[in-house]
């Protein structure tokens, strides 16, 4: 993490002055996209699609893949390579344009049509085709070698984005090379994920009571493969919390185990919202349900990234916006026919039970931890059990991150009606305008503002397009038009690498 | 895909209209039982084209309410290509009855030919070589303006 600067420190408009003071390497780059996973990517993409040459171009940020932090939290929340994702055949991240999508590469390199009918059959007569986790970090590698990522990309932690004396941004930042620099950059764009892993509170307050005892509980997203090892060793409960996707992939992993691996592991499930039927009055609002679960094949439906619900959210506001937000995503899970079924099989041998209610107190035991539960029907519950595993979530408060925190103390930014940080329609940070520079953001902290999908491959990519658009009519850039979309297209699907002055070679 | 209504009648009359009659100009006249002239190859497929495009609009009305039960609010691909069967079939009906446009002495053959070879070069090209040249279509909701 970046060594924190006191924001007060720094006056909130940076003249050149100010960073000769400070010692910094200085950097100019026209265009820099903060972050440097996956929402950078696609900015980097639609970029080089506009013709950015290197000397303009810096995507800065830790890790050196753009899928590293990608793949981290996929690993840890039970998603290896071998396993399918949750997004759709034509969510390619690699490539603004989605065809020929991953169903059809998959059928190509495979030799087998299998993947492509399903696509071409989808929903209808399939499950949602869904890439492969390693096919999509394979996509992104190529990709970013084509970009010339390694060339662009600045090791870096930024630690503020200030407005600049005349116009544009500095970014102060640490780099992970050679220490303190500062970025003079004319536009930015900011896709940092989320702030990190949250655990529920109850659980956060038990690793600090109980240190001794704070590795029996975990957050899915956190690294935790220790519990499934040794749950391969000793008959045990699981008490797992949550019932998203992520709890989904958690109970197929450790059911799996009992099935192939011969694990005895009882798992408890608690719900705290339990879905017995749909969700909603209206026919034409209606989500399925069953088990408990509230059914989905995407986080939220598929036609908010492109269709009717796109179109609707962009004309609300407030409230409204958030509630209709609410109403299409909220904790929910893919409707997949072998997760069900595994489920129903365990339910019956007594290996899988299922409980629903709010967790009034967790304790250690000698071997484990105590979780008392106010059940729905109204009676208490103890569960004890040798692990917790919470399968909840990821931060949503911006002010967790320095660097949001400080756009939002300093930087003129605020928050949209979830709390986030508020974006307009095209991306820019509501605020934040500088002379003619301008401040963009992608990914899941921008959710509440007019676009539901932001924190999918799918939404950092239109994010990207809006953005490229935006600044299209500023005249920073060319617009795309069908014939550089189709010329980069063609560079793409010939593998063409981009060279220094950003001309496919 | 997810079309909203106004995308679904875009995409109709600009598919049609470039890659349909591409078609129906360039391979109509070589394809099996084409008729008699390539003048007439083409005016069949000029009033094929039209009816498709006239009568379509209105079944796209009919898909954007069945698809309003749908929670996801998209069509599945396997439904753009089946709804060829039955738009086909009141196209036939239309031209070998149907006023102005009628072609004379149509027999079901040849428009299966015509209409359906039309019907899924539309329907590939919708389906992912589009977004080619427009990127932002699917997002728009399969709109180009
Ligand atoms: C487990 C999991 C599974 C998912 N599965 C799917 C899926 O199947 N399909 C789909 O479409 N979407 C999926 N998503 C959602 C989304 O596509 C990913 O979260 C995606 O990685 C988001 O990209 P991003 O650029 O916002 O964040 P990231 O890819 O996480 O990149 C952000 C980067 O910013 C860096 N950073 C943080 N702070 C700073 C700083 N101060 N200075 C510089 N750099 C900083 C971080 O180190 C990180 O590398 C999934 C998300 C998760 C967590």
């Amino acid at each position: 993490m970046p060594r924190t600067l006191d924001p007060t420190d720094v006056p909130t408009v940076l003249g050149e002055s100010d960073i000769a003071r400070q010692g910094r390497r200085v950097l100019r780059r026209r265009f820099v996209t903060v972050g440097a996973g996956l929402g950078s990517l696609a900015m980097i993409h639609l970029w080089r699609l506009a013709g950015v040459a290197d000397h303009a171009l810096c995507a800065i940020g830790p890790l050196a893949s753009p899928s590293d932090t990608y793949e981290l939290l996929a690993t840890n929340s039970q998603i290896p390579r071998h396993e399918r994702l949750r997004s759709d055949s034509g969510s390619t991240i690699d490539a603004i344009w989605g065809w020929p999508g991953y169903a059809l590469r998959e059928a190509v390199e495979d030799s087998h049509p299998g993947s492509a009918i399903q696509a071409l059959t989808e929903p209808v007569l399939h499950e949602f085709f869904t890439p492969k986790a390693g096919q999509v970090y394979r996509s992104v590698d190529r990709e970013a070698a084509r970009l010339g990522w390694s060339r662009v990309h600045q090791p870096g932690w930024v630690q503020m984005i200030r407005r600049a004396e005349g116009g544009g941004y500095w970014i102060l930042a640490e780099s992970l090379d050679d220490g303190p620099i500062a970025i003079a950059a004319e536009h930015v764009h900011v896709a940092i994920g989320y702030p990190g892993v949250q655990l529920l509170a109850d659980l956060q307050q038990f690793r600090t009571d109980h240190p001794e005892s704070g590795f029996r509980v975990a957050n899915a997203y956190e690294a935790h493969g220790y519990i499934h090892d040794e749950l391969l060793t000793r008959p045990s409960t699981v008490l797992v919390r949550g019932s998203g996707i992520v709890a989904s992939r958690v109970l197929q992993r450790l059911l799996d185990d009992v099935e192939h691996n011969g694990a005895q592991t009882t798992v408890i499930h608690l719900f705290r919202t339990y879905v017995s039927d749909a969700q909603g009055d209206s026919p034409f609002f209606r989500r399925p349900a069953g088990n408990g679960f509230a059914y989905q094949p995407f986080n939220y439906p598929k036609s908010s990234w492109g269709g009717q619900l796109r179109a609707r959210l962009e004309t609300l506001d407030g409230e409204a916006r958030a509630e209709l937000i609410d109403g299409m995503g909220g904790t929910n899970t893919a409707p997949r026919r072998s997760w069900r079924r595994q489920l129903k099989r365990h339910e019956g041998r007594g290996t899988y039970r299922q409980m629903h209610g709010v967790v009034e107190k967790v304790v250690p035991t000698s071997d484990g931890v105590r979780t008392t539960i106010a059940s729905a029907d109204g009676t208490v519950a103890t569960v004890d059990a040798a692990y917790v595993i919470d399968a909840t979530g990821l931060q949503a408060d911006p002010t967790t991150h320095p660097l949001y925190a400080d756009l939002l103390a300093r930087s003129g930014a605020r928050r949209n009606p979830k709390g986030r940080l508020a974006v307009e329609p095209s991306f820019e940070v509501t605020g934040t305008r500088s002379g003619t520079g301008r401040l963009y953001a992608s990914g899941a902290m921008t959710l509440g503002g007019h676009y539901a999908g932001v924190d999918s491959f799918l939404g950092l990519q239109y994010a990207a397009l809006r953005i490229a658009d935006d600044l299209a009519e500023t005249g920073a850039l060319p617009r795309i038009g069908p014939a550089r979309s189709a010329r980069g297209w063609l560079g793409w699907a010939r593998n063409r690498r981009y060279d220094s002055n950003g001309v496919l070679a | 895909m997810t079309p909203t209504l106004l995308g679904r009648i875009q995409t109709r009359w600009v598919l049609l209209w470039t890659i349909g009659l591409a078609w129906v100009l360039v391979v109509g006249p070589f394809l099996p039982l084409a008729g008699p002239s390539v003048g007439a190859v083409w005016l069949a497929g000029f009033r094929t084209l039209l009816i498709v495009s006239i009568v379509g609009t209105a079944w796209e009305f009919v898909y954007h309410g069945l698809q309003q039960l749908r929670w996801d609010k998209d069509w599945p691909t396997l439904f753009g290509l089946l709804v060829g069967l039955n738009e086909g079939a009141v196209a036939y009906v239309l031209l070998r009855n149907g006023l102005p446009l009628a072609i004379p002495g149509l027999t079901v053959a040849p428009f299966v030919w015509q209409f359906g070879t039309v019907w899924l070069v539309v329907w590939a090209v919708s389906n992912g070589p589009i977004r080619v040249l427009f990127p932002r279509w699917r997002f728009a909701g399969g709109r180009f303006w």
